[in-house]
């Protein structure tokens, strides 16, 4: 099994507060990584770093090494630009931009210079099949992507994120803000993009991480303090603060 | 084409090689159950060995059938009949893996039965072991395919067991108390007649956790 990213010895600064403390972790490739830990753990931050998104922050100062198929992106000459279009981000609340369905999926592949109607058209088919989402919005790709329902948003913002072509897609919470059907039908979705996009997930859900990952990091007062496979995690865990957190003792 | 996204594709994957692991231990039972009273019946000494060493088959899968199921109650949360579901298959394999036990005990009758020159032919034994297996495929069919109305058909099927073994033991009881010099090979025998007496039991149980499963409720009293 390929390893997508690599990290070793991280840490990171808000100023003079250690936010990550010698994080080691190695992301596999096409599996689900779930982030778990208590608020202010650190996870979230850990997924920032992945796409580099902590650049920009300010005060954020970055130790040690992610490398991405091989390749630092912390180091100097990295294309942050080229990382981010690799490397696709979902967020906690369905962000979709205020203008169509339509023009939605296609910002990102403009900004990358794909200019041709039919090239657009082809990826807002493909994309939105992908998101199980082209049947329900076929007929309506030039309305508001507002207009749609929370769930239907969030899985907007996965397609507009697969519109670029990523190889991986970066989710925090991307559930949290969705009443229980849109929940499922987005692990649903989590599982089938597994086989072809490498999944990192921060959520705060237990039985969502149990679910849908294949690998489980525990994140605690800015440290990594387990990453096992997710049955071993969720039966019969390392760390004994893992087995605490999990079973509800604390966080 | 669109993707067709299930609501749970995993917990659905994850069920799915659970019952096909229990489809396969539940067919290697069943050729088990058949096999053990053939090496009696036609003193079948290496069918007999081939059975004693095919338990450990068995008991490894009904290990790994316990694995999953426990990393599916870990990593799934099942609630409701998914939560039955995994109790029903921890219960249900250590039935078939007793059933497995039954057929090595049945097959050292064999190795026993070997140099003793049999009074009788065969008659009731093979037939019962036919009964006992055709009760416990049944009853493993109404678990995987959900069919309530089979699981109470097999249980029901039971008394017809414990009328068969009620005449094998009384005849068999009746020889070895009028006729000594076959009273060993009638013991035998009786012994057979009850280990498959005690796997259709097993089948009955496996048909009362098809209706835990199906309904929640327990088929011993409805």
């Amino acid at each position: 099994m390929e390893n997508k990213f690599t990290v070793r010895g991280l840490n990171l600064y808000y100023g003079d507060f250690q936010a990550l403390k010698n994080i080691n972790i190695d992301i596999p490739e096409h599996k689900v990584t779930a982030l778990i830990g208590p608020s202010g753990c650190g996870k979230s931050t850990f997924l920032r770093t992945l796409d580099r998104m902590q650049d920009t922050v300010e005060g954020a100062r970055v130790e040690g090494q992610i490398l991405f198929d091989g390749e630092d992106i912390y180091r100097r000459d990295c294309d942050v630009i080229k990382l981010r279009k690799k490397v696709g981000m979902v967020f906690q609340s369905p962000n979709p931009f205020p203008k169509s369905i339509y023009e939605n999926i296609v910002y990102g592949p403009r900004v990358h210079g794909i200019t041709e109607k039919k090239k657009l058209d082809e990826i807002v088919e493909r994309t939105l099949k992908e998101v199980a989402l082209w049947d329900e919005t076929k007929d309506r790709l030039n309305d508001s992507a507002l207009g749609m329902s929370g769930g239907q948003q969030q899985r907007l913002c996965i397609a507009r994120c697969l519109a670029v072509e990523p190889e991986v897609i970066l989710m925090d919470e991307p559930t949290s803000a969705l009443d229980p059907v849109a929940t499922a039908k987005i692990e649903g979705l989590m599982h089938e993009l597994s086989k072809k996009y490498t999944i990192v997930i921060v959520t705060h859900n237990m039985q969502q991480a149990g679910r849908i990952s294949d690998q489980t990091a525990f994140f605690l007062l800015g440290e990594l303090l387990e990453v096992n496979p997710t049955d071993k995690i969720f039966s019969d865990p390392d760390n004994i603060k893992t087995e605490e957190y999990i079973s509800g003792r604390f966080g | 084409m669109e993707q067709n996204i299930t609501f749970r594709p995993k917990m659905d994957d994850e069920l799915q090689a659970i019952d096909n692991k229990v489809l396969s231990m539940a067919e290697l039972v069943e050729t088990q159950i058949l096999n053990a009273v053939k090496a009696i019946k036609e003193k079948d000494m290496k069918l007999a060995r081939d059975i004693i060493d095919g338990d450990e088959e068995i008991d490894d899968l009904e290990d790994k059938i316990n694995n999953d199921c426990f990393k599916f109650l870990a990593t799934q949360a099942p609630l409701a009949s998914d939560l039955r579901y995994a109790i029903s298959i921890m219960k249900m394999i250590r039935d078939i893996e007793r059933i497995g036990d039954h057929c090595v005990d049945i097959a050292k009758f064999a190795i026993r039965l070997n140099d003793k020159e049999y009074y009788k032919e065969l008659i009731d034994l093979p037939r019962m072991a036919g009964m006992s297996t055709q009760m416990v495929s049944d009853a493993i069919r109404s678990f995987v395919d959900k069919d309530l109305r089979l699981a109470r058909r097999v249980w029901k099927k039971d008394d017809e067991i414990d009328e068969l073994y009620k005449f094998v033991l009384e005849e068999q009881l009746g020889v070895a108390g009028s006729e000594p010099e076959k009273a060993e090979c009638a013991v035998q025998f009786a012994f057979v007649a009850e280990h498959l007496e005690r796997i259709a039991d097993y089948a009955t149980n496996i048909c009362e956790e098809t209706v835990f499963m199906l309904e929640g409720k327990d088929l011993t009293k409805i």
